[in-house]
């Protein structure tokens, strides 16, 4: 059986059906990667082991006659931020370039035991913490649909490993953006759950009230099966909300009929691709005319977003990114003679130039004399960006806007300008401040053959809605 | 100019890092430019707006419960073993870049 284009349900049936054994189909995308996987860059380490091992387990099932789980004998891959048990995880950086973690994150523990064969781990921005998957310490991602280009970040090898085949999903993480962006580069579609929908523990934390794991799949049915596996409360993240989990799948079908869009004009001034834009409302237009009703919203502080975000989550990193001192995992600068010096060695051949650069501004503002001015002022302007969406959504039942201002730019375009590569996320850091969910569904291509994506907002724990809709474009596009 | 390269040497010193002189010159330039965007927050009154440290503050809580009443069902029983065993001495310490066995080791930190 070929990967080529193969969804959840295909993959689980053919190996349920007996038409394609477990094991075969993992070594079919194995040699995939192996073709393809040098000219884009996606994998950063490849777990054969554990892979044939779990599709033997699933193979066994299948010959029994059992009903396999839901996703038996699937094909999948991990974002390098999510540790494995035995499996090196590097998070995108040199200073955890020879990590073995001893434990698995929830989100992966639970793709596994529902039967998902995991490939391997993928290449990602450095600590997450990139536009365009320019950041990985390793290697830079080509953007599978024009190799000259960026496949965005910081979840671009998840984005990319899905647009060719190379797993049928993946789990990325969302930040500031990071699983929409990405998918909407690479035409994926790309889901961002509800902050605490989705266990965090395993995940290596960039930003703590900030970050997501999330699937990126090719179809919208894919994603709402993925999220039902891994969501739902785990006792190992006390952020983990303990809110019942619908059946995603079951919901897709609802009609959408009568169902309210909001259309905000802030996420349509200054910036906004022509292309892009006239894609987004050909969109629209297709919303209204599977009978939503689409309604003008205001969201009068999104333009305060980037600066808050660019506050809160580096301030949270430079917390977060302490703990990495050389003693108890990862690289150690070899020549320092005393503690002090090989904590400042380590850390300053360890971390790439982004890594620093937000370590020393999320410092900073948390520094004596600067933290009312930034971090405070940032926290508080984090609570009006997330009124504007509870106003919001008084009157809607989902909002519709560009994942993106732009479709995927040039590799090296914007590595020397940190501020124009943060304005990448001016449509997605919203969501992640607000802790709402997100999800970006492909809507179409520039002339130049470049996907554009749609992101469709919902309310706290509503991600049947905005599935729901994504799921009704998907079809009627 | 708000930072200089005297502020960028005294917040490296509190994160840690060193930094060359090419990255601290570097870094007066992209942070005084990414602060720049930053002020434009000084444009909205927030005199009266409470701070948002995290996202359960506006879900999923009983509101008319108080402080960490609020998030009780994150509570559980303090047992020994906790939520898992703990890891045995060889798994915590194989990934060290140095130990002997027993502790991690570091270089000196008191000079004789």
């Amino acid at each position: 059986m070929e990967p080529k284009s193969l969804t959840i349900d295909a993959a689980r049936s053919a190996v349920q059906q007996r038409t394609a054994s477990a094991i075969s189909l993992t070594e079919s995308f194995y040699a995939r990667i192996q073709n393809d996987d040098p000219k884009i860059g996606a994998y950063l380490t490849l777990c054969k082991e554990r892979a044939l091992a779990k599709a033997a387990e699933i193979d066994t099932l299948a010959e029994k006659g059992e009903r396999l789980p839901l996703l038996g004998g699937v094909p999948v891959a991990i974002k390098d931020v999510m540790v494995t048990k035995g499996v090196r995880t590097t998070a995108g950086s040199k200073i955890l370039g020879n990590y073995i973690p001893p434990y698995d994150c929830t989100a992966v523990a639970r793709l596994e035991a529902a039967g998902a064969i995991v490939l391997g781990k993928l290449n990602c921005d450095e600590f997450a913490m990139g536009s365009s998957n320019e950041n990985s310490a390793w290697k830079p991602v080509h953007n599978p649909r024009d190799l000259s280009r960026v496949p965005g970040g910081s979840s671009g090898g998840a984005a990319a490993a899905v647009a060719a085949d190379m797993a049928v999903a993946a789990l990325g993480s969302d930040t500031g953006g990071s699983i929409r962006q990405p998918a909407s580069f690479c035409g994926v579609v790309g889901l961002m759950p509800t902050y605490g929908r989705v266990s965090r523990y395993g995940l290596i934390a960039f930003a703590s009230s900030l970050d997501h794991i999330g699937p990126l799949t090719k179809t919208v049915r894919d994603a709402a099966t993925v999220l039902g596996v891994i969501a739902g409360r785990d006792p190992m993240d006390s952020t983990s909300a303990e809110v019942p989990v619908p059946d995603y799948v079951t919901e897709l079908e609802k009609p959408v009929h009568g169902l309210k869009i909001g259309v905000a004009k802030e996420y349509f001034g200054e910036g906004l691709d022509t292309e892009v834009r006239k894609s987004v409302e050909a969109a629209i237009q297709k919303l209204a005319d599977l009978g939503c009703e689409i309604v003008e919203v205001s969201l009068p502080h999104t333009k305060y977003a980037i600066p808050t975000y660019y506050i809160v989550a580096t301030a949270e990193a430079s917390a977060n990114l302490a703990r990495f001192d050389g003693v108890r995992y990862g690289f150690r600068a070899p020549e320092a003679r005393t503690l002090s010096a090989m904590y400042r060695c380590t850390r300053d051949l360890g971390f790439g130039a982004e890594v620093k650069r937000r370590i020393m501004l999320g410092t900073y503002a948390l520094s004596a004399g600067y933290y009312d001015a930034y971090y405070l002022k940032a926290q508080r302007v984090r609570t009006l960006l997330t009124r504007d969406f509870e106003e919001a959504f008084k009157k809607v039942d989902a909002i519709v806007t560009p994942t993106s201002p732009t479709p995927a730019f040039k590799l090296g375009e914007k590595v020397d300008d940190p501020l124009a590569m943060y304005l990448a996320d001016i449509y997605t850091v919203t969501a992640d401040l607000a802790g709402i969910p997100g999800i970006s569904v492909p809507c179409g291509e520039t002339r130049e053959k470049l996907p554009i994506g749609l992101q469709i907002l919902g309310k706290h724990f509503d991600e049947a809605t905005i599935l729901r809709v994504a799921h009704a474009y998907e079809q009627a596009a | 100019m708000k930072v200089t390269e005297k502020d960028v040497a005294y917040v490296a010193d509190l994160a840690n890092l060193e930094l060359t002189q090419a990255e601290r010159e570097r870094m007066v330039r992209d942070l005084n430019s990414i602060l720049e965007h930053i002020d434009s927050l000084n444009e909205l009154d927030t005199t009266n707006v409470p701070p948002m440290a995290q996202i359960p503050d506006r879900f999923g809580v009983d509101e008319s419960r108080q402080g960490s009443e609020r998030f009780a069902y994150t509570i559980r029983e303090d047992v020994l073993e906790g939520l898992r065993k703990s890891l045995p001495h060889d798994v915590a310490l194989a990934n060290a870049p140095d130990s002997d066995g027993t502790f991690f080791e570091v270089p000196k930190v008191i000079e004789r």
